[in-house]
């Protein structure tokens, strides 16, 4: 009971430091972006996967220093980037973001720092499709519910193929199972714009406004925002920023009004072409994964943090939870049921999306790693609950008499005789469920959390490959979770004694051995 | 069977009903120190619930319950209270059980099945606990038991070890609920042996049983339920050679019939 205590109070301390350290201001800008956002805008760098790099991340640098503040980097999915804003999760958010009708009624906008088009690109002896028009009848990759998407269903009768990733459109393209790629000009770009097997066709389609996304109330900040953009814009350091990434097109020079020749070379852009440069051989692959490993093993380290304090969570509010069904009164106990059920009938990800951006709303704010840990351990105390509720059930009534009638009281039957027998019935499924929770853990990534998860999406995404690191990635859970399917093996054999009779063997063996005689 | 011996259990008025009906109605009687009591009758007829009532298992509806001095006595309706229910835990400690399925701990070796209680209800100090506990061991025949678990043991020997242990309480009175029923037939006696031992001992115990030739041979009384109340009590080869009343003399005739007894 002390140590329980003793473990609330701790708990409750690292919360409310947790809180603190957010509530701590100083003179920072604080910017979300997703470092999944892509290339070129925003990416882990491919020779160190911790750095963040892209046209966006060196806009948001010299904005930064333009106005006289520290950027400070808050990582979000891209979907979550505008309520993560409202959430004040962080001042500021960039990462392609378009100026739509429905942002703009949640947010404001500075005026767009980037300008662009779409660009078709079909296979290099392709002489066929010249424009959009000629796609009809044809196979097109375009990204998942892009603006992109929306102007190829407006031409009609195209076969259109629709994409999460667009590395793996421009892959198809390039082995004929598209005819044509139908991307964001910077994407089509830094996917193709190096492979000697696309051209790019057609002239520049649409128009796609970029601009920073800022809290509506911050009013002033969008003023400051507005005049750093303009100052750099006018002192030439957002037109260096292109020409380094080889972002600056005709429609920027007009944008700008700027039409003098590039005086810088594309530094940026040439370093990702030659990374990039299709048919990389075995061992520079395997040269890619070593320089990835450290990532992956701080990610790893995430995921086991957030598992574990979970899981204590879990095992310590599911053991309340337990008792309280099966010893409180009626009505407490009903409360406690009502809590397993409703937790136990909702989703996690929406959990989890509800603490962590819900919450807030009435005052209550965590962290992204508690916001995790508390949302995952909540979650599963609710099964671990009626996993311990079904060990104590387990054990005959006839057990809880005869301690009874040896002079115990109802503690002590219940610490002698009766939970020793439960933990052994209950140490399997509570193994099983750490496991499971381990691989849940992959949720918290949408709630701003490098996790493995998370890593393998951001190192995929700059490598321009799903599957050394997917691999890698998977044995890393195995291993994080072997130890302790081991150790639960370990528990439940010395537990067994039990079932050490000689004439059985060891529990598992029962139905293996009698089948034999079958 | 000593007639000086003072009462040592004494049950007035004892009723118990569950949701389906009444079980025990009006049950009153006297054992007295040292004395060694069988409970015959049909299935049904509310043996089991006495013995669970005498130690408090099942909390009494009304009247009153008083072993070795402690006495529970509840009025009809009366809400239990904490005292009552203290009261009920401390007849539980003068009074050993041992029931028809042995109920012996599976998670704890024979030996610290019967150490277990001493050192943590009375918390004594272990090596005096396994002192007395593997005397008692040897009382019952089980001594090279002693580290084996209760699932390597045959019926006979459980049923001996959880006599062994309820005696480590040092309890004064032992109740058995049907303790060799679910024995086989060649194991049956050497748990009766323990009981005859025990009761040349002095022990007092209530045994509910359908042994008839033991519960003739040793016991002091026999006690014939019926339908919730005691029927008839006398010495053993009173009632059995000639019982009062139709009802006792209707149940030994089936036991003569179908050849049990």
């Amino acid at each position: 009971m002390k140590k329980l205590t003793i473990f609330l109070v701790l708990i409750i301390l690292i919360l409310s430091s947790a809180c603190a350290l957010q509530a701590e201001e100083q003179k920072e800008l604080s910017w979300g972006g997703d470092s999944e956002g892509g290339f070129p805008y925003m990416f882990p760098n491919p020779k160190n996967t911790d750095e963040l790099i892209g046209f966006e991340v060196d806009i948001v640098n010299a904005l930064a220093e333009q106005m006289g503040r520290k950027p400070v980097y808050v990582n979000n999915a891209w979907e979550n980037l505008i309520p993560g804003l409202n959430r004040k999760l962080y001042d500021i958010s960039i990462n392609g973001l378009e100026v739509t009708p429905e942002h703009k009624e949640v947010v404001n906008f500075s005026i767009p720092y980037y300008k662009t088009f779409l660009q078709l690109a079909v296979r290099k002896n392709d002489n066929s499709i010249k424009t959009l028009e000629d796609c009809r009848g044809k196979k097109v990759g375009t990204l998942k519910e892009s603006f992109a998407q929306e102007l190829l269903e407006e031409v009609g009768d195209i076969d259109i193929r629709t994409y999460n990733v667009e590395a793996n459109t421009y892959e198809d393209l390039a082995n004929g199972r598209l005819d044509a790629a139908f991307f964001d000009h910077p994407i089509a770009l830094y996917s193709a714009g190096f492979n000697p097997e696309i051209k790019f066709v057609g002239p520049p389609v649409g128009e796609l406004e970029y601009a920073i996304a800022i809290r509506k109330q911050d009013k002033e900040l969008l003023t400051e925002v507005n005049k750093a953009l303009v100052a750099l814009r006018d002192s030439g350091k957002l037109r260096e920023i292109y020409d380094r990434w080889n972002l600056w097109t005709p429609i920027m020079a007009a944008e700008f009004n700027d039409y003098s020749p590039s005086k810088i070379e594309a530094s940026r852009y040439n370093e990702w072409a030659e990374t990039h440069r299709p048919h990389l051989t075995f061992a520079k692959r395997i040269d890619r994964y070593k320089d990835a490993l450290p990532a992956f093993g701080r990610a790893a380290i995430v995921t086991m943090q957030v598992s574990i304090t979970a899981m204590i969570l879990a095992i310590t509010l599911g053991l309340t939870l337990a008792i309280t069904r099966v010893f409180a009164p009626k009505w407490i106990a009903s409360i406690a049921t009502m809590y397993i059920e409703i937790v136990r009938g909702t989703p996690v990800l929406i959990q989890l999306f509800f603490i962590f951006y819900g919450l807030p709303s009435i005052g209550i704010k965590f962290s992204p790693f508690w916001a995790g840990a508390i949302g995952l351990g909540l979650n599963y105390a609710a099964y671990e609950a009626e996993i311990y509720r079904s060990g104590l059930f387990a054990i005959p009534r006839t057990q809880w008499e005869s301690a009874l009638a040896l002079g115990m009281t109802r503690w002590q039957a219940m610490r002698e005789v009766i939970l020793p027998q439960a933990v052994r019935v209950v140490i399997p499924p509570i193994t099983n469920d750490f496991i499971s929770l381990l691989k849940d853990s992959s949720l918290v990534s949408i709630i701003t959390m490098v996790d493995l998860t998370k890593a393998y999406g951001q190192i995929s995404a700059t490598y321009y490959d799903y599957f050394g690191p997917g691999i890698i990635v998977a044995v890393i859970y195995l291993m994080l979770g072997l130890p302790f399917v081991r150790f639960a093996r370990y528990t439940e054999k010395r537990l067994a004694a039990v079932d050490k009779d000689g004439k059985y063997g060891h529990r598992e063996n029962i139905y293996r051995s009698s089948t034999r005689y079958i | 069977m000593n007639l000086i011996n003072k009462p040592l259990i004494v049950v007035e008025n004892l009723c118990k009903g569950f949701e389906d009906g009444e079980v025990l109605r009006n049950v009153s009687f006297t054992i007295r120190e040292g004395d060694l009591a069988s409970i015959i009758g049909p299935s049904g007829c509310g043996k089991s619930t006495f013995m669970r009532c005498l130690n408090c298992l099942e909390l009494l509806d009304s009247g009153s319950i008083s072993i070795a001095g402690v006495t529970i006595s509840r009025r009809p309706g009366q809400v239990p209270d904490e005292k009552m229910l203290d009261i009920a835990h401390e007849i539980r400690s003068e009074v050993g059980m041992v029931f028809q399925s042995y109920n012996l701990f599976p998670h704890k070796t024979i030996i610290e099945n019967i150490m277990l209680a001493p050192m943590v209800v009375k918390k004594q100090p272990k090596d005096e606990v396994y002192e007395q506990a593997m005397k008692l061991l040897d009382k019952v025949g089980l001594k090279g038991f002693a580290s084996k678990y209760p699932s390597t043991l045959s019926g006979g020997q459980s049923q001996r070890a959880a006599i062994a242990r309820a005696l480590a309480m040092n309890p004064r009175v032992m109740l058995y609920d049907e303790p060799t029923s679910a024995l086989d037939p060649e194991l049956v006696g050497e748990v009766l042996q323990v009981m005859k031992d025990l009761d040349a001992e002095g022990m007092t115990q209530i045994i509910v049983t359908h042994e008839m030739k033991f519960a003739r041979d040793a016991s002091d009384y026999i006690i014939f339920m019926d339908n919730g109340e005691i029927v008839e009590y006398d010495d053993g080869d009173i009632l059995f050679t000639a019982p009062k009343s139709e009802r006792t003399k209707a149940f030994l005739r089936h036991f003569v019939n179908t050849g049990v007894a």
